[in-house]
């Protein structure tokens, strides 16, 4: 189970940087970010879990009784805050873009190079 | 002392929110002088920190959760001289360029201080905090402030593509960064450095912590600008406001070196006992970074973009300083990131006022328009001069260090590169500055890359501020190298900073190390051979300057044959700055690929 977990994380995050690296579209990219992002909460959870564990709430359980493990949620909590601004800026940025450039494509926005 | 620790963090952080929450009841200069005023607390504090850590590492537990049986629960900041110099640093900048943006950002904006302030802390808290996960967050936190000042000025066309550019590269880097974390995770259940460091220790390195070690790495040296990670750095520069400038490339560039630095002497340094294979790896991108910056350098003409090229020189200078894995070369590397962060810093102002005054920031177009303004000049080349590594000044302590190091270590082959690619970068400075401020030269160079224009600020800014931050920069960077002390006590830091199982000690189970003597107030001699390679360094730099400047006036034979044989690598390189990101990021996969890859085979 745990191999298909990490296996299933590995290959979301390979699907989302290709999906970066061809992007025409800073819209598209950006969601190929949060794919890529997506994978590291695969990982981290299936890092946590813990067969027949519950929720790590331990208020009226009692003592000794399996849980998953609450420090790799809250990692994936903390990640998805950080991130949500992150993309965020990103599509703010596409949208100036769009505005100033009338286009979202990486490639025509590419003013300075060499 | 602990209670000192959060300060240089929660400081500029609070302000960030107060300015923004009364952006519409005080007047304009209120607000510029509460952040000026909280960024000099912050730097003050960071240096208070600074020197109550030459005597041991200062702990502060957040929440007190202190490690119980020498297990660490809680986060803890843990500084010593260098993590809480590295922050007074980058704080010590932030007030330089606020008090820079006094005039430069006139249409400014309370947000554009809101914003500074808030890299500020998150930079600070990322050269303090002992924790390999809240380093993350600090890394994130610095990236977003970052990436909204790169594109600060999204009027125009330009910032729009170097922030995005810098947004997507740096965000897939922290993105490897929270995977490598995870695996790291997965091994040990902890995310304190100490804590991960003691758990690694004794058993040899397997497949999990190679790929961790790789993942974390390569993060890191993204926001390093490290070959091939380095695309967005010059795209960033280009279009960021000058003041921003000055925080990319004096203290961000140069966080991302000091994790590397920090994460391998605390987490990696006990599992990798054989650590051959991490030093050549380090040592052979530095070197190739600070070449291919070098030669970048010398073929812009986009002042900023210059110094952005010149930056990734220095920053694989630095690499190679901290991946020869050696104290002594680390203290070397701690100089430079200190020296090379007031010199560069002070270089972007100049630039940032030759915009004001001049209108435009292109060697070619700006050909002797910069004789109405020799005060400038003057700083340019002082500037330039205290790159190059000449005895004395600038970043020749950082560089004899670094030399020093890698002969200790019989790899002393590296120090003739990194005196060529030092001389080359400095010589295209050196170029510029002759151009623009002396008029001479060709005023035409089919060699230099053409650039978009930049938008100038207001014509009547008062350059008063200006003038003043700039020449406070450049004059701290210079007289670096001379500081009575300096030297000694940066080598006692480095040596704290690789004593693995000190630290742990201290910070698991608060066994405090010996109190050492203060060491004395004393400028070494530089050695003969230091002064050897300073002064080829000089005389190397001139003659690049000089071949930039007349090179119309050598025989047409030489020209062609030169012309044969340099044209088809330099159109190469060129080509690969191609300012798409979607290449950036295939160089980032393809490059953490083959660093993973080597260190696989080698490591094992």
């Amino acid at each position: 189970m745990n191999f298909l977990a990490y296996g299933v994380a590995g290959w979301i995050c390979l699907v989302g940087f290709y999906g970066a690296i061809v992007s025409k579209n800073l819209i598209h990219l950006a969601l190929c970010l949060t794919v890529i992002q997506s994978s590291t909460y695969i990982l981290l959870l299936s890092i946590g879990y813990e067969k027949h564990g519950g929720a790590p709430i331990f208020k009226g359980v009692k003592l000794g009784t399996t849980a998953v493990d609450p420090v790799v949620q809250s990692l994936t909590l903390t990640d998805i805050v950080i991130s949500v601004t992150v993309i965020a800026l990103i599509l703010a940025l596409a949208l100036d873009a769009h505005k100033k450039a009338g286009t979202i494509d990486p490639d025509q926005l590419a003013d300075f190079h060499g | 002392m602990s209670w000192l620790l959060p300060l240089p963090v929660a400081i500029p952080l609070l302000t960030a929110a107060a300015i923004v929450a009364t952006e519409s009841l005080l007047p304009r200069r209120v607000l510029d002088a509460v952040a000026l005023a909280a960024a000099a607390a912050a730097t003050a504090f960071s240096l208070l920190i600074m020197l109550h850590a030459e005597a041991g590492d200062v702990l502060h537990w957040f929440g007190g959760w202190r490690p119980s049986g020498g297990v660490a629960i809680g986060i803890d900041f843990a500084a010593d001289p260098l993590g809480a110099g590295l922050a007074a640093l980058a704080c010590g900048l932030v007030t330089l360029a606020l008090l820079y943006s006094w005039s430069y950002m006139q249409e400014a904006a309370r947000l554009f201080d809101a914003l500074m302030l808030v890299f500020c802390g998150a930079m600070a808290g990322f050269a303090l905090t002992g924790d390999l996960f809240n380093m993350f967050v600090w890394f994130e936190l610095m990236g977003v402030a970052a990436y909204a000042l790169a594109g600060f000025k999204v009027e125009e066309l330009g910032p729009l593509q170097g922030a995005v550019n810098f947004a997507i590269t740096n965000t897939a880097g922290a993105y490897l960064i929270l995977i490598g974390i995870g695996l790291l995770y997965a091994r040990t259940g902890a995310l304190n450095l100490a804590q991960l460091g003691r758990m690694l220790a004794g058993h040899p390195a397997d497949r999990l912590v190679i790929v961790a070690l790789t993942l974390v790495f390569v993060g890191f040296l993204v926001k390093a600008a490290i070959v091939p990670f380095h695309w967005w750095l010059a795209d960033a520069h280009a279009v960021a406001p000058a003041p921003v400038c000055v925080l990319f490339s004096g203290a961000m560039v140069e966080m991302g070196i000091y994790a590397v630095a920090r994460i391998y002497w605390t987490v990696f340094s006990s599992p990798l006992g054989h650590a051959g294979e991490v030093r050549s790896l380090l040592v052979w991108i530095g070197v190739v970074t600070a070449l291919v910056g070098a030669l970048m350098c010398f073929l812009q003409r986009h002042l900023k973009r210059m110094l952005a090229f010149s930056t990734i020189t220095h920053a694989g200078v630095m690499l190679v300083g901290v991946g020869l894995l050696d104290p002594k070369a680390l203290a070397g590397a701690a100089n430079l990131v200190l020296s090379h962060g007031f010199v560069k810093g002070g270089l972007f102002m100049v630039c940032g006022a030759v915009l004001v005054r001049l209108r435009a920031v292109d060697e070619l177009r700006l050909h002797g328009a910069g004789r109405a303004v020799p005060w400038w000049g003057v700083l340019w080349a002082a500037g330039a001069v205290g790159l190059i590594g000449v005895p004395y000044v600038g970043v020749f302590l950082g560089h004899a260090l670094v030399d020093d190091g890698a002969t200790a270590r019989g790899i002393a082959w590296v120090q003739p590169l990194l005196m060529i690619a030092e001389a080359v970068s400095g010589g295209a400075l050196l170029r510029a500055g002759a151009r623009v401020f002396l008029g001479w030269g060709a005023k035409d160079d089919s060699l230099l890359t053409p650039e978009p224009p930049e938008e100038p600020p207001e014509r009547d800014a008062a350059v008063a501020p200006m003038a003043v931050a700039a020449t406070i920069a450049i004059v701290i960077g210079l007289a670096l190298s001379v500081t009575p002390g300096l030297e000694v006590r940066t080598e006692h830091a480095a040596e704290r900073f690789v004593d693995r199982t000190a630290y742990v000690a201290h910070v698991l189970r608060d066994a405090k190390p010996a109190r050492e003597p203060r060491p004395p107030f004393t400028v070494r001699a530089a050695t003969t051979e230091s002064w050897a390679y300073g002064l080829a360094a000089l005389a190397l730099a001139a003659l690049t300057a000089a071949f930039g400047l007349w090179r119309h006036r050598l025989p047409e034979l030489f020209r062609a044959a030169a012309g044969r044989a340099l044209r088809p690598p330099v159109e190469v390189l060129r080509s690969a700055h191609s300012g798409i990101v979607g290449d950036y990021l295939l160089w980032l996969t393809i490059g953490t690929a083959v660093i993973g890859g080597v260190w696989a085979f080698t490591l094992r």
